[in-house]
């Protein structure tokens, strides 16, 4: 026994938050750890794994994984949600509808579980998730029943948004039990019903949504990750877009790769085995700057990078992403979630 | 009307307050009776100044008879002929406005108004004057209100009376048998006239335990019928707080007025009794926290401020509730009804949590409550709030923009605020200061940065120095004197603060189970090397900004701190500053910082002989002991100091120079070119002593200040406010010694 416990409760007479994190290890200390780790070391890690066809993914229903991919999504960062609940999802349907029916019409009050014109539906998207631990992703959708055609039930969807969290680990060892980490959120609709939605959820669930900018370096991640990706056949070229600010338009650079070729060239910088790591997406990136030089003399490497396109995925540097190829639904979603939880921590 | 009775009660106030006021007004009135030809004796004038005392009594008596009158009602009601009644009322109306009435009076009356003896025109003039002297008893309002259902009253006074009761409803003294006629006021609204009072009404009366679906039914049933009335939305979004799955309402985002009160009658009589009431119900001291009203951000989001507003938690989006939850009637307080610090600790264990957990920085009263509480998901939220909008609201990650800096500015200080209410950092603000410090230009919001900076918590040094003072430093070397200063004034609350919660660790357990450092003597070492930082860094800077005197100040501000550790905080720890800061003090041209030296020397010596002391009683149990290095320093700074300003012999030890030198350049006096009166920051204060002394005599000699002189001289010194010098000349100068340099001068 150490003199702490030695000396009992009574000695804890002044025990201040700013204690209580200095003697265990609560949620707050430990997530001040990371920061600081973060802050000291080199923000981002130098190596990663290539994505790969994960086991649980073959559960995920592809009907709906069609329905996420080759849409555009703007992609958010959200802290944890406290006391959320699944089992609740039919109650939320029902509460966020009503507010969105009384935001529609603001100043009137209407009566909750009322029929309107405008139905919301969560549903959970089961296996999209990187392990286990992670919490099931979910997704709630707008919908508008058109009052004529009542009987073909036609709904039309005017707003689609999901929740999800893949190999998100690190955050959930930060959180206790109230809390459920889906840090990764993209919609895909008008924006006035995102920031509809998006209200709801913090007022409701204490969280905090922020927009997900990708810098141009992890857009040369994606480029390199996404190249390396074994693929059956190529669906679209690869393309890069580069911004140069000058009055007074800003001048853009696109330049495209065949696909092969490019995987051709990530081959030849790319030596361990299932892994890229820092040096190899810098090698990369500058055969591309070097060809391009040589051909156009334009340095590439002084512009900014703000469009990368696979067959793959696509993301632009506004925090917008569109998934092509299912096969690799999760690997993408696995960096878009890391990039999240970096944003929130 | 508002006139003359505006002058009456001026006049009954000057009467009543001030005696010699009364004097001249009875004089007054004295005058112009006298003028009116009613010429009588000086005697005149005396009685009269008794009967300003009896007014009062008087007047009370007028009302007794009045209220009797009106209670027992006359034979014939015929208003217009009797110049009785009209009396009667004035009487009323006079004590009324000027007073308030007693609660039995308005009892009686409200009877008599409600009852309709005396018809329509009457009874809206008693309700009109139906104001309060402290309170109305609730008894007479539910009397009022039987009335209502007897139909003997019109339309007119009923919306009188509904008026009446919403102006003066604070002043009834107890609402629980009011509450009781909920169910009454609720089906009046069916009133289309009524309808807006008695919905201010039920506004007011309506609680949780009100709200029930048929009524909440209802309401939206009128609304569907007479539109979107701002009553009835005020009624709707009351009954939506209290039970959110029954209504969804969101109102517009500009706050309307709901009712419109500037038609209230009794405005000034309300004031009145307020004002009289204060006495009695004092209002709880309220601690303004941070500029709430009124702040529009444009953030998308949050549609009308950075910081959400204070709304308790929407249970049934967390917890599975039944519709019979909501009609039970369960004791807990929405944090929305907190007013007052002895209602938080009433209710402290039944507090409804805000829904967004951040709205708490807004409120001292949920402060408190936030720092007294133990659950970490209360934290964890608040943090991560307070994480994102920092890091969204930063300046520099949205470059440019002069009002959104104003904002975040705003914002930062509100942070601080809160901050310095809890006494302690938030982590969030630490880990914002590591993510920001490497890319802060040492520019923008400077003194919100340094401030947040004072506030990290205890860390050990190794820890932070890469993630801090690394930044600081290159910042510190190339910025303005001013920032240098900042800095130091900052990284001296850091220290204030480490060493405030280190002091109060260390009482509550000697030995700290920390992570960080796992003894007091880990914890010590880290506030050690932070204080030698720090003297690096004033060494440095000395010498870049040449021994700057603003500078020099702020360094010995600092040591200032670190000279009374010991004492100060009972801490097993005393610090030197290195000779640099030691020598530029000394050799400074400004008598207030030799004075400041010589202060922190005489403080370093109580330490010292404190920490020696109990060094010596707990040899063998204490870990920390004084190094005989730290002791040779100081008598080293020790000797050169009395060396060179008392007994005139300078830098006999430790600075060598060869004297021959010194008397080659044909210097002779230079060994007394430091004392008190030569050196170079105390001439003047010598030659005015002088000139004090003998004013005749030109030109000044000052080696003339010897012996006795000398002693004055130093008396002269202290009356100019040199009470470092006083304390350190009278703490490390024995008596012997100062025989012995008056042998010597």
């Amino acid at each position: 026994m150490d003199t702490y416990d030695s000396q009992g409760p009574t000695s804890r007479r002044r025990t201040s938050n700013l204690k209580d994190y200095f003697v265990s290890a609560t949620p707050l200390q430990k997530r001040l750890k990371l920061a600081r780790r973060q802050s000291s070391v080199f923000p981002s890690p130098s190596r990663r794994k290539i994505p790969q066809c994960s086991q649980l993914q073959e559960d995920i229903d592809p009907q709906k994984v069609a329905f996420l991919l080759h849409k555009q999504w703007t992609v958010y960062s959200l802290t944890p949600l406290y006391k959320f609940s699944y089992s609740n999802l039919k109650d939320y349907s029902r509460l966020l509808s009503a507010f969105i029916a009384a935001e529609k019409q603001k100043g009137l009050a209407v009566e909750v579980g009322e029929d309107f014109n405008i139905k919301v539906i969560f549903s959970t998207l089961l296996g999209v998730k990187g392990t286990q631990r992670d919490p099931e992703a979910f997704l709630v959708q707008i919908r508008s029943e058109s009052q004529s055609s009542r009987e073909h039930r036609q709904d039309k969807v005017l707003w689609t948004g999901w929740f999800c969290c893949v190999f998100g680990e690190n955050l959930q060892e930060t959180v206790s039990e109230d809390f459920t980490c889906l840090p990764l959120f993209l919609a895909h609709g008008a924006e006035s019903n995102t920031s509809l939605i998006g209200g709801w959820f913090q007022k409701t669930f204490d969280c905090c949504f922020s927009p997900l900018a990708i810098s141009a370096f992890n857009l040369s991640w994606m480029a390199a990750m996404w190249t390396a990706c074994k693929m059956d056949h190529y669906m679209a070229t690869t393309e890069f877009f580069w911004s140069v600010p000058c009055s007074p338009q800003s001048l853009d650079i696109s330049y495209a790769i065949h696909p092969e070729d490019a995987k051709a060239l990530w081959d030849s910088v790319h030596k361990t085995p299932g892994e890229v790591t820092q040096e190899e997406v810098d090698l990369f990136m500058n055969c591309l700057y070097s060809h391009f030089h040589r051909h156009f003399r334009i340095h590439l490497s002084a512009t900014r990078l703000v469009r990368v396109s696979t067959s793959v995925a696509s993301a632009h540097t506004d925090g917008k992403i569109k998934i092509l190829c299912h096969k690799y639904l999760i690997g993408v979603l696995a960096y878009m979630t890391e990039l999240a939880i970096f944003q929130i921590e | 009307m508002a006139t003359p009775r505006l002058t009456r009660n001026s006049q009954q106030q000057n009467r009543i307050s001030q005696g010699s006021n009364s004097r001249q007004t009875t004089l007054l009135d004295w005058k112009v009776k006298d003028k009116a030809g009613n010429s009588k004796s000086v005697l005149e004038e005396s009685s009269s100044l008794e009967d300003s005392n009896h007014a009062d009594d008087q007047t009370e008596d007028a009302l007794q008879t009045a209220v009797e009158y009106f209670q027992k009602g006359p034979k014939k009601a015929s208003l217009s002929k009797d110049s009785v009644l009209e009396k009667h009322l004035k009487t009323v109306e006079n004590v009324a406005w000027n007073n308030g009435l007693a609660p039995e009076a308005i009892d009686i009356l409200l009877n008599v108004a409600l009852s309709g003896k005396f018809g329509n025109a009457l009874s809206t003039r008693i309700l009109k004057c139906m104001i309060p002297e402290t309170h109305i008893s609730e008894d007479s309002v539910v009397k009022a209100v039987s009335w209502l259902c007897v139909g003997k009253c019109s339309g007119n006074t009923k919306v009188l009376f509904y008026r009446w009761l919403v102006a003066m409803f604070d002043f009834i003294d107890h609402k629980k048998q009011i509450n009781s006629l909920y169910g009454f006021f609720f089906v009046s609204l069916q009133d289309d006239t009524l309808c807006p009072y008695v919905c201010h009404l039920l506004y007011l009366l309506t609680k949780k335990e009100n709200v029930k679906p048929f009524r909440a039914r209802k309401l939206l049933d009128l609304q569907a019928k007479m539109g979107m009335q701002p009553h009835l939305q005020a009624l709707l979004s009351l009954y939506k707080f209290f039970a959110p799955t029954l209504i969804s309402v969101s109102l517009p985002v500009r706050k309307k007025i709901f009712f419109n009160n500037s038609k209230n009658l009794w405005t000034p009589a309300l004031l009145a009794v307020k004002l009289r009431n204060q006495g009695i119900f004092p209002e709880p001291l309220k601690l303004q926290l941070g500029p709430t009203s009124g702040r529009s951000l444009k953030r998308k989001w949050n549609y009308h401020s950075v910081i959400p507003a204070v709304n308790s938690a929407k249970k049934e989006c967390r917890e599975k509730m039944s519709l019979f939850d909501y009609l039970s009637n369960d004791r807990s307080l929405p944090v929305e009804q907190l007013q007052s610090f002895p209602q938080l600790l009433e209710n402290i264990h039944c507090l409804e949590l805000p829904s967004q957990m951040s709205s708490v920085l807004n409120s001292s009263l949920l402060l408190h409550y936030v720092n007294c509480v133990k659950d970490e998901s209360i934290l964890l939220r608040l943090s991560y709030w307070l994480s994102q909008t920092l890091q969204e609201e930063c300046v520099w990650y949205n470059m440019n923009d002069y009002q959104q800096e104003k904002e975040f500015i705003n914002f930062l200080d509100m942070v601080i605020r809160v901050q310095c209410f809890l006494q302690e950092g938030f982590y969030s603000c630490e880990a914002f200061l590591y993510k920001s410090l490497p890319l802060w230009d040492g520019f923008s919001c400077r003194s919100q940065f340094l401030k947040l900076l004072a506030w990290i918590p205890f860390s050990s040094f190794s820890e932070i120095k890469p993630l801090l003072l690394d930044h600081l430093a290159p910042l510190f070397f190339t910025s303005s004197i001013y920032f240098k200063c900042s800095l130091l004034q900052c990284l001296k609350d850091l220290l204030q603060n480490w060493l405030l919660w280190l002091s109060t660790e260390a009482q509550v357990q000697p030995m700290t189970d920390s992570p960080l450092e796992t003894t007091l003597g880990g914890s010590m070492d880290s506030v050690s090397q932070l204080i030698e930082y720090i003297g690096w860094l004033s060494m440095v800077a000395i010498r870049l900004e040449s021994s700057s005197t603003l500078l020099v100040h702020f360094i010995l501000d600092f040591y200032e701190k670190v000279c009374d550790i010991y004492i100060n905080y009972d801490l097993p720890l005393v610090v030197l500053f290195p000779p640099v800061v030691f020598h530029s003090a000394f050799l400074s041209l400004d008598a207030t910082i030799l004075n400041q030296l010589c202060y922190i020397m005489y403080r370093y010596r109580d330490n010292l002989t404190a920490a020696k002391k109990k060094d010596l009683v707990q040899k063998a149990k204490s870990e920390f002991s004084i190094s005989s290095k730290i002791c040779k320093e100081f008598n080293y700074y020790l000797t050169a100091l009395v060396h060179c300003l008392w007994s005139s012999r300078p830098f006999e030890t430790g600075v060598y120079i060869d004297p021959q030198i010194i008397e080659n350049t044909g210097e002779t006096q230079y060994k007394h070119n430091l004392n008190f009166v030569h050196h170079p920051c105390l001439l003047n204060y010598a030659a005015s002593f002088l000139l004090q002394e003998s004013p005749e005599e030109m030109p000044v000699h000052l080696s003339s200040i010897r012996g006795k002189k000398w002693n004055w001289y130093l008396d002269h010194l202290y009356s100019e406010g040199f009470q470092g010098l006083n304390l350190f000349i009278k703490s490390s100068i024995d008596h012997s010694s100062v025989s012995k340099t008056e042998k010597n001068t």
